[in-house]
């Protein structure tokens, strides 16, 4: 997994809440079975119009959002299916950050799964983001390690991490790998719990 | 020294916990992971990578459900993409040893339908899936939630999985539902209290005299939706009713009465402490309907179409208007006047033998209107066939609707069962997104009796008054 460390990027403000990963990826696009090439399909149903042109409506088409890293949405975000296309389709975008009052379960574990970094604010704080990024280009610097988020100007708030997921991040750890270490617990637990190479919790199989 | 009290979901995680290293979060013990062809792939290829093995196949059991076809089996597979996600699947279980209900065995079906059915789920179990509607087998007393890809990963070559201790909350709900009133109409009902966030960071345990008198299949309907309101997991305690449930089915344990002894030390002890607490009334839920594209934009079918601008949140306006904007409604329009073009009877909320039997009860001697496109899908082998043995697809071709062959079908139209833009359906299944059951569809989620009388009437009715023959 990339590690990420500090982040620096433009802001593509998201107006919306409960942004459902159905909107993030649409699942006619959930076929494939590798884990890249999803981000031309990223928010597929607003940002084209039917006939398939570029809707320029939709924020991320507007100019002054090309090139964005940070997602900024309201509240609830990735609620839904459990996809994790969804962090991938954003993390293909280009997307290392999204910024939201509140996110979904699911979603919020799979960001972490693809070194991409969702930071919850209050609504407060992402209003007035808002505000900041909806009149033409607006840079956010990420520092993980210190928790911090500020603009150029003078907003500037730490953010809250659980601190697992934070070394996990910083260092681009394998999740497997690390639980791996942890093989003998596994196999006293099994032991303990008289598991056997053919489970005796789910009974004989037919 | 005497233990305090614990819930149901303390209980089942305490029991599961294989680790807490020094600053790393919790492992938890999984005892059964269940795999589908959509959320696996990126996961095998991802131990084939890594030179990793399933660490306990014989817990681990997949089925193709997204993707099927539901017409003619015998039928070669049209979508080559599906095709080739459904062949991954099988060729990943071959080489990984991993037990596969394909699409020509018998007891193929939606992946929640199929687990409690054959028994594979059980109280006290930890279960997970690389799908958010795990929640359904919490309804048998386990504790069961979705994860991503990674995890799905994770769990295959651990058998743990790294899990925060989620808080727990309990929704009561006292009294009793009123006649005609459905397990569905309940849980959108609640839902629509608690919003779709509501559930953030909480298991939700489900109790109450009106829980308790629930059917499995109706507390399996109320569990599939807890991922609605934002809840990781939905949990009922495990009772005489799970347990006659559970007697005689494949993978039941042998020793049954041991097992049973062991289910009966899992519901909550008197005094747990939940983290939260809420309480309603079965007696307040009246047929339910959804207007928006959430499942909390719900109201009863004696309403109207709710005018956004009375919210009291902003976001909530703001998602409203939208909201009416794509389903194409205006405010103050009665519910029992809104026309439909489809109705879908299926899903893993609503698929199983007693909603289809509810549903037949509703046709019968009735005709689906010119106007409406109607189609059953089963959610497993199995129910299509017990329906089959009961008469219930006469019922249904007689009046017109199609019979299909299981699977998730246009719950999110993975397959070639959509809906076309602008088209409105009932439909049965747990997600109102906008384009969820086709780019342009506009969904109404309600109980399968609601989506039956919409097809023979036309528009939504209130099933309280329905005419049966
Ligand atoms: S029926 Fe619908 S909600 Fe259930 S597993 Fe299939 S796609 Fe998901």
């Amino acid at each position: 997994m990339q590690p990420f460390t500090t982040h620096t990027g433009i802001v593509a403000p998201l107006d919306r809440a409960n942004v459902d990963t159905d909107q993030i990826i649409p699942k006619q696009f959930l076929k494939r079975i590798e884990r890249t090439g999803f981000g031309q399909f990223l928010f597929f149903d607003w940002r084209s119009l039917p006939d398939g042109t570029p809707n320029p409506d939709f924020e991320l088409n507007r100019p002054e959002y090309a090139g964005a890293s940070i997602l900024l949405a309201r509240r609830n975000f990735g609620c839904g299916s459990s996809r994790e296309h969804a962090p991938w389709a954003l993390a293909d975008y280009g997307f290392r950050v999204v910024i939201a009052p509140t996110f979904a379960d699911i979603f919020f574990s799979n960001c972490f799964q693809n070194g991409m970094l969702p930071i919850r604010l209050d609504e407060q704080d992402v209003e007035t983001l808002f505000q900041r990024a909806s009149s033409g280009p607006y840079r956010l610097h990420v520092d993980l390690m210190a928790g911090t988020l500020s603009d150029d100007a003078d907003f500037s708030r730490e953010f809250q991490i659980d601190p697992f997921r934070r070394t996990c991040l910083l260092n681009g750890l394998d999740a497997i790998a690390l639980s791996l270490q942890q093989s003998d617990k596994i196999a006293a637990w099994e032991a303990s719990h008289g598991v056997l190479p053919v489970s005796d919790v789910l009974g004989n199989t037919r | 020294m005497t233990t305090p009290p614990r819930t149901l979901l303390e209980k089942i995680w305490d029991e599961h916990l294989v680790a807490a290293p020094q600053g790393e979060q919790p492992m938890l013990y999984i005892d059964c992971h269940l795999v589908h062809e959509v959320t696996s792939p990126q996961a095998f290829e991802g131990l084939r990578l890594a030179q990793r093995r399933i660490r306990r196949p014989e817990a681990t059991f997949a089925t193709p459900d997204h993707n099927v076809p539901t017409t003619d089996r015998r039928l070669p597979i049209t979508d080559l993409i599906s095709k080739q996600q459904i062949d991954t699947l099988r060729s990943n279980c071959q080489e990984f040893g991993v037990r596969l209900f394909d699409l020509g065995d018998a007891d193929q079906g939606i992946v929640h339908i199929i687990g409690p059915e054959l028994g594979i789920t059980q109280p006290g179990m930890t279960i997970v899936c690389g799908d958010s509607h795990t929640a359904t087998h919490g309804a048998l007393g386990a504790l069961a939630f979705g994860i991503g890809t990674s995890e799905v990963e994770h769990v295959l070559a651990t058998q743990t999985l790294r899990q925060s201790k989620p808080r727990s909350f309990e929704v009561r709900v006292d009294g009793a539902l009123h006649p005609g009133i459905t397990a569905k109409d309940l849980v959108l009902f609640l839902i629509g209290k608690l919003s779709t966030e509501g559930g953030t960071g909480y298991v939700i345990e489900y109790t109450g005299p009106c829980i308790r008198k629930l059917t499995m299949e109706e507390r399996m309907t109320v569990c599939n939706m807890s991922i609605e309101a934002g809840a990781r997991a939905g949990m009922i305690a495990p009772d005489d009713v799970t347990f006659d449930y559970l007697r005689g089915r494949d993978f039941a344990p042998p020793d049954f009465a041991a097992a049973v002894a062991r289910w009966k030390t899992l519901p909550s002890d008197p005094d747990a402490i939940y983290d939260r607490l809420e309480i309603y009334n079965g007696g307040d839920v009246v047929p339910q309907v959804t207007w928006g594209t959430n499942p909390a934009q719900v109201v009863g079918i004696d309403s109207v179409v709710p005018n956004p601008v009375d919210f009291a949140d902003p976001s909530d306006r703001e998602s409203g208007v939208r909201a009416l904007d794509y389903m194409g409604l205006s405010s103050g329009r009665p519910i029992v006047e809104i026309p439909l073009d489809r109705v879908f009877i299926g899903s893993c909320t609503n698929s199983r033998i007693e909603d289809l039997r509810a549903a037949a009860r509703v046709v019968r001697g009735y005709r689906v209107v010119s106007s409406v496109h109607a189609m059953v899908v089963p959610g497993s082998g199995r129910v299509k066939r017990q329906a089959e043995q009961e008469g219930l697809d006469r019922l249904f071709t007689d009046a017109g609707f199609e019979w299909r062959e299981a699977g998730c079908s246009m719950c999110l139209g993975m397959n070639p069962d959509t809906l076309a833009p602008g088209e409105r359906c009932a439909s049965t299944s747990n997600r109102n997104f906008e384009g969820r059951q086709g780019k342009g569809g506009r969904t109404h989620l309600v109980s399968p009796a609601m989506a039956a009388a919409a097809a023979v009437s036309g528009h939504f009715v209130d099933i309280r008054q329905w005419q049966y023959r």
